[in-house]
C-alpha cells in the first residue's frame, strides 16, 4: 500500500477515527491491528517472517530478564554468606548465559535477513566466480523481500540487545512488542526506533488534540510535496540520464549528481514526515531522522544530520562495540609499540570504522554498488580525519574558517562529495559509475546540454521552472527551521495564515503533483532496503 | 582526576574541564575522540568502559567520567 496513494489515505483516516472513538486503553490494539493488516495487504505470506523475529525476540528478552532478576535476587540473598569473588564468578555465569540467549536469537534474526536478502547476491558472485573456471552454475532463489524486513530486524535487534545490557526492561506483552516491531507508519522506511524512546507514547492512552493533529497533518501534506511534487518528477530526468548511457554522459552525469540528491532527499525527508506526521496525528512521538543535512560542512557532519536513526543504531551496536572490545584494545596497545602513538592510536579506529561502513553499504542493498559506496564514504572520513592536524594548521595561517564564504564553500563542497559518491545508487554496477563518472573529466560536452540537450530530459520548461520553485520553498523553509519549529511560526500568525498554510499545499499537491502515465507515483527510495 | 584530565587536554587542549558540562551534547566529542578516551582510560586505569557504558551522561564531563571509571573500577 504506497503512502501516496488514496487508499493508504483512506486507511489512515479510517485508523485515526477508529483509535480516537473506542474508549483509551483500546488505542495501542487498534494501532497493531492496523498494523498488521497494513503488513498483510503487502503479502499475507509476509507476516510469517515479521511474526517469527516477534516471537523469537519476545521469548529471548523474556528470559535474559528473567536471568536478570535472578541474578539480582541471588546475589541480594547471598551477600552475606558470598566473597567479593564469588559474587563476581556468579555474575558472569549469568552474564554468559544471557549473551548466548541474545547471539542465538540475533544470530537466527539475521540469518533470515541475510538469506532473504543475500542469498541471491552470494549465487551471482559464486556463478561469476565457477564461470571463470567453466564450472556449471547454481539457480537463483525465488524469495521475494518481505516489506521493511531491514528496518524491524534491526529495530527488534536494538530492543533484545538494550535488555541484555539491561537499559530497561523486557516488553512483558508480546502484542506489545509486536506493535513496537510493525507500527505501520515506520514499517517502510524508518526511523528505526528505539524501545526507550517510542514506547513513552505508543502504548499510552492518548486525548484527542486539535494542535497536535494539525501539526501531524501539515508535515504530512509537507511530505506529499517533496515527494509528488519534487521527488516524483526529478525522477523522470534522473531515469533518462541513467537508462540512456550512451546518449547522456559528462555534463549530464553531473547534472544526475545534483539532481539525484535532490530527489533522494525529497523523497526521503518527504516519507519521513509523513512517518512522523501521521505518529503525531496519533499521539505519538517519533525520533526526528534528519537535521537540514545539506547544510553540514563535512562528511562525518553531514553522517550525523542525515538518516540520524540509521547512524546512531551503526555507532551503537557496531562501531562502538567493535572498538572498544578487548581485542582492538590490545591491537590498540600493540599498534602504538609498532607504528608510533599517533597512528597507533587511530588503527583500532579506522578498522571498527571500515567494518561499520561495509555493515552500511550492505545494509542498504545486496550489491557491490553499496559495498562500494559505503567503503567510499569510509575513506573519506578517515582521509579528513588524517588531514585534520593539516586543517588546523591551515587555520592558523590563514583564519578564514568563520567566514560566512568559508561556511558556504564546505558546504558546498561536502554536498558535491556526497552527491558524488551517490552515483553509486544510480548506474547498474560499479564499472559502469565510475566509467560514466570519469566522462564528467573527459567528455564534458556543455555546449550539447545548452543547445537543447536540456530539453530532452522527459521535462518541460513548466516543470524546470516548478521544480526550481519548489526547490527554492524547501530551502527557505530549511532556513526558517533553524530559529524553530515552522508551524509554530505559522500558528503565531493566527488561524488565517494556517488555513491558508493547509489551502496551499494541498492545492500545490493536487495540481503539480506528478501522477499519470510517465508520472507513475513512485514507490519511495527507501522501501527497497 | 589528574590522570583524566591529562588525558583529555591531549585531545582538545583548547577546553575548561573543570568547568564544561557538554561535551558530548556540545559536539566537542566525536566518536573517534570516545574510543581514544576508552582505550587510553584502559592503559592508565586498567579499566574496560563497556559499549552500553559508552552515553551522554557518562561523558559530558570529566567528573562523569571520572565517576564512571571509579564505579567500574569499584565493581571490578
Amino acid at each position: 500500500m504506497l503512502f501516496t496513494s488514496y487508499l493508504f489515505i483512506g486507511f489512515v483516516l479510517l485508523t485515526l477515527l477508529l483509535y480516537y472513538s473506542f474508549p483509551k486503553r483500546f488505542q495501542w490494539m487498534i494501532l497493531l491491528f492496523a498494523s498488521m493488516v497494513f503488513y498483510a495487504y503487502s503479502g499475507i505470506g509476509n507476516l510469517i517472517y515479521i511474526l517469527t523475529t516477534v516471537l523469537t525476540t519476545y521469548l529471548a528478552a523474556t528470559q535474559i530478564g528473567r536471568l536478570q532478576n535472578r541474578t539480582e535476587v541471588y546475589i541480594s540473598e547471598h551477600r552475606q554468606e558470598l566473597s567479593r569473588e564469588e559474587r563476581k564468578t556468579y555474575k558472569a555465569a549469568m552474564k554468559k548465559k544471557q549473551r548466548l540467549l541474545m547471539v542465538s536469537c540475533l544470530v537466527f534474526n539475521l540469518g533470515i535477513l541475510a538469506v532473504i536478502k543475500y542469498s541471491n547476491f552470494t549465487i551471482d558472485n559464486i556463478n561469476k566466480i565457477a564461470d571463470m573456471f567453466h564450472k556449471g552454475t547454481i539457480s537463483f532463489l525465488d524469495i521475494a523481500l518481505p516489506m521493511g524486513i531491514s528496518f524491524y530486524t534491526f529495530q527488534t535487534m536494538s530492543y533484545l540487545i538494550d535488555v541484555y545490557r539491561a537499559k530497561h526492561p523486557p516488553e512483558k506483552n508480546i502484542f506489545r512488542l509486536a506493535l513496537f516491531t510493525s507500527f505501520f507508519p515506520q514499517i517502510i522506511q524508518g526511523p528505526i526506533s528505539r524501545y526507550e524512546d517510542l514506547s513513552q507514547t505508543l502504548y499510552g492512552s492518548h486525548d484527542r488534540n486539535g494542535r497536535e493533529i494539525m501539526f501531524g497533518l501539515q508535515r504530512v501534506l509537507w511530505g506529499f510535496f517533496k515527494k509528488l511534487v519534487i521527488a516524483d518528477r526529478m525522477v523522470i530526468a534522473v531515469n533518462t540520464i541513467i537508462n540512456n548511457t550512451d546518449d547522456y554522459s559528462g555534463i549530464y552525469v553531473f547534472l544526475l549528481m545534483i539532481l539525484y540528491s535532490i530527489e533522494l532527499y525529497a523523497d526521503f525527508t518527504g516519507g519521513i514526515d509523513i512517518t512522523i506526521g501521521i505518529a503525531q496525528m496519533f499521539g505519538i512521538k517519533m525520533k526526528e531522522n534528519f537535521e537540514r543535512p545539506y547544510f553540514s560542512k563535512s562528511i562525518t557532519e553531514f553522517w550525523r544530520r542525515w538518516h540520524i536513526t540509521m547512524g546512531t543504531w551503526f555507532k551503537d551496536y557496531i562501531f562502538y562495540p567493535i572498538s572498544v572490545s578487548q581485542p582492538m584494545l590490545k591491537l590498540s596497545k600493540n599498534a602504538r609499540k609498532w607504528f608510533g602513538d599517533a597512528l597507533g592510536k587511530r588503527m583500532p579506529v579506522y578498522l571498527a570504522t571500515i567494518v561499520t561502513w561495509f555493515a552500511t553499504g550492505i545494509w542498504h542493498g545486496a550489491s557491490w554498488n553499496f559495498i562500494v559506496w559505503g567503503l567510499l564514504n569510509c575513506l573519506v572520513i578517515m582521509i579528513s580525519q588524517e588531514f585534520t592536524p593539516l586543517y588546523e594548521r591551515f587555520h592558523r595561517h590563514f583564519p578564514y574558517g568563520n567566514t560566512t564564504w568559508y561556511r558556504a564553500f564546505q558546504i558546498l563542497r561536502t554536498f558535491l562529495l556526497m552527491s558524488a559518491i551517490r552515483v553509486l545508487d544510480c548506474y547498474r554496477n560499479v564499472g559502469l559509475t565510475f566509467k560514466m563518472a570519469g566522462t564528467i573529466f573527459t567528455d564534458w560536452n556543455l555546449k550539447g546540454l545548452l543547445q537543447g540537450g536540456w530539453n530532452t530530459l522527459g521535462l518541460t520548461i513548466a516543470d524546470i521552472i516548478l521544480l526550481c520553485a519548489a526547490v527554492l520553498l524547501v530551502f527557505m523553509v530549511s532556513m526558517l527551521q533553524r530559529s524553530g519549529s515552522v508551524r509554530v511560526k505559522i500558528e503565531q500568525k493566527g488561524p488565517y495564515a494556517v488555513f491558508a498554510v493547509f489551502l496551499l499545499l494541498f492545492v500545490g499537491i493536487l495540481i503539480f503533483g506528478a501522477y499519470g502515465t510517465g508520472y507513475d507515483s513512485n514507490q519511495f527510495i527507501y522501501n527497497q532496503f | 582526576m589528574n590522570d583524566l584530565l591529562e588525558i583529555l587536554q591531549d585531545l582538545h587542549p583548547e577546553i575548561d574541564y573543570e568547568t564544561n558540562t557538554q561535551l558530548v551534547t556540545g559536539k566537542i566529542f566525536d566518536s573517534f575522540d570516545i574510543v581514544t578516551i576508552i582505550a587510553e582510560v584502559n592503559d592508565a586505569f586498567d579499566v574496560t568502559i563497556p559499549a552500553e557504558e559508552i552515553v551522554e551522561k557518562n561523558f559530558d564531563s570529566a567528573r562523569a567520567l571520572y565517576a564512571l571509571i571509579t564505579r567500574l573500577m569499584d565493581e571490578d
